[in-house]
């Protein structure tokens, strides 16, 4: 058996070795060519337009990478380390989720990807995340609003963590092969974080007079955005009739249970809270957002699009 | 068998006895093989094809490892090598080796027990998981959770009530 400790020196002991080999390592990705290498992206199911199969990834991928980009804030900023490790684990799983979702939109259409200058060595899930405006995001609008405070944040992850396992349990069967592999592995991690929410949602509802009264105004709240998770936009129809994609109203039966654990355990009223309306009907899934989502993307972005060659 | 066969077994035994010495950059007391995440190896007219998995979607180490099975596997005469990524089946704790789990724990890490198996959807625990966890450090099974999460995507963190040392757990996924 060879000494695999023979190497000299340790990579791993040199923070610079990694640093020098290739500056792009660091401005893009992980310098893995595709988030997808060996797996088979040419095979597009017959059955599904390529555009939808893209614009459907957009949605779910845009969803992770917007809450993954939210959640990440607190780190430095939570109210104890335990919990700003966990909400920067669940930032790192949502962001793992986004970069294989937006990969394989890319993969399905190539048409969805910005087009950035042509020695440029940005990939296309990175193209996708950086160089988009807000109008071409497809995230819902939960997703995108500040954090607030800690209670909020709480809350918003049940009801994003929620819908999601819900939708990924089923998108497990999607007869798109890379889909179905991404949701049986992000089923997995959204059910700690889903358990996570949810122990910390209780236990704020039972803490002290201002803990739920902070918990109650979060949820009051960020309820009117819920309804745009569970209502059917054209792709999300059209994905499930192609055996694709998830119709989320399908789902909307199951969250509930689990809302409704949630709401019992904590002693709370579910809100009854209007939904947010849309602009002429326009919402999130149509690139329609609050005004939010500008300042998080121009924060987000802001490196990338000053160095899209990826050099300095 | 005739010679050819032989030599081309002795080659891929020897390509995969190489990849599977190779540690994993976060566990460095585990091999890939002994993490479960070094899925399969192959070689064809002299070229190498490792495929991997991740133990979950955003870890950061896949680069690395990719890297490291390149360099050993160069360093070891096979010129030609790929790594590719297999997204499924998704990497379960049960592809923990016995040696990896008994590395673990002479490492100081309390090793996964049994991944937990789902019929229809999964259940929502509101109470923290119930584990039959003890201590690395002095074996006591008083023993209380801290976070589901840890230092990694794939640890948690609990902390003894015996000797009062923390301690990191790879949780069953």
């Amino acid at each position: 058996m060879p000494d695999v400790h023979t190497h000299e020196p340790d990579d791993h002991d040199n923070a610079y070795s990694g640093l020098l080999v290739n500056d792009a390592h660091w401005a893009f990705g992980t310098d893995f060519e595709d988030p997808l290498a060996g797996v088979d992206t040419t095979t597009v199911p017959s059955t599904v337009d390529p555009h939808v199969l893209a614009q459907y990834c957009l949605m779910l991928g845009d969803d992770a990478l917007i809450a993954s980009q939210r959640i990440s804030q607190w780190c430095s900023n939570a109210p104890d380390l335990e919990e700003d490790i966990a909400l920067a684990n669940i930032a790192l799983d949502l962001l793992g989720q986004a970069r294989l979702l937006l990969a394989r939109a890319a993969a399905a259409d190539p048409t969805v990807v910005p087009v950035l200058p042509a020695d440029s060595p940005v990939p296309d899930e990175d193209r996708l995340a950086f160089f988009r405006d807000d109008k071409q995001f497809r995230n819902v609008r939960l997703v995108e609003v500040p954090n607030g405070d800690f209670a909020e944040t709480i809350a918003r992850i049940l009801m994003l963590s929620t819908w999601r396992l819900a939708i990924m349990e089923r998108l497990r069967t999607s007869t798109d092969a890379v889909l179905a592999a991404v949701a049986a592995k992000g089923a997995k991690e959204l059910a700690y974080h889903r358990d996570f929410a949810g122990r910390w949602f209780v236990t704020l509802a039972h803490g002290t007079d201002e803990s739920r009264r902070r918990l109650t105004e979060a949820l009051a709240g960020l309820w009117p955005l819920w309804t745009e998770l569970t209502e059917t936009h054209p792709v999300e129809a059209a994905a499930a009739a192609a055996g694709v994609g998830v119709d989320p109203a399908t789902v909307a039966d199951d969250v509930d249970v689990v809302f409704e654990q949630v709401l019992a355990a904590a002693g709370m009223d579910r809100p009854a809270a209007r939904p947010l309306a849309g602009v002429q009907n326009r919402k999130g899934r149509d690139g329609l957002h609050t005004e939010a989502l500008s300042p998080l993307l121009a924060e987000m972005q802001v490196v990338a699009r000053a160095h899209p060659r990826g050099t300095w | 068998m005739s010679e050819t066969t032989a030599a081309a077994t002795a080659t891929l035994e020897r390509a995969r006895a190489v990849a599977a010495s190779v540690v994993d950059p976060e566990l460095p007391m585990l091999t890939l093989a002994d993490l479960g995440v070094l899925r399969e190896v192959d070689v064809t007219d002299g070229a190498v094809t490792v495929s991997i998995t991740p133990t979950y979607s955003g870890c950061p180490a896949m680069a690395t490892m990719r890297d490291d099975l390149v360099r050993s596997l160069r360093d070891n005469g096979f010129d030609r090598v790929q790594v590719r990524i297999a997204l499924h089946p998704a990497w379960t704790t049960d592809w923990i080796t016995p040696e990896g789990k008994a590395a673990l724990a002479a490492a100081g890490i309390s090793p996964p027990g049994a991944a937990p198996r789902h019929e229809g959807p999964v259940a929502l625990a509101l109470t923290p998981t119930r584990r039959s966890v003890r201590c690395p450090r002095c074996a006591s099974p008083q023993v209380e959770l801290t976070s589901e999460f840890g230092s990694t995507a794939c640890k948690a963190m609990y902390r003894c009530s015996t000797c009062l040392e923390p301690f990191d757990h790879v949780k069953e996924i």
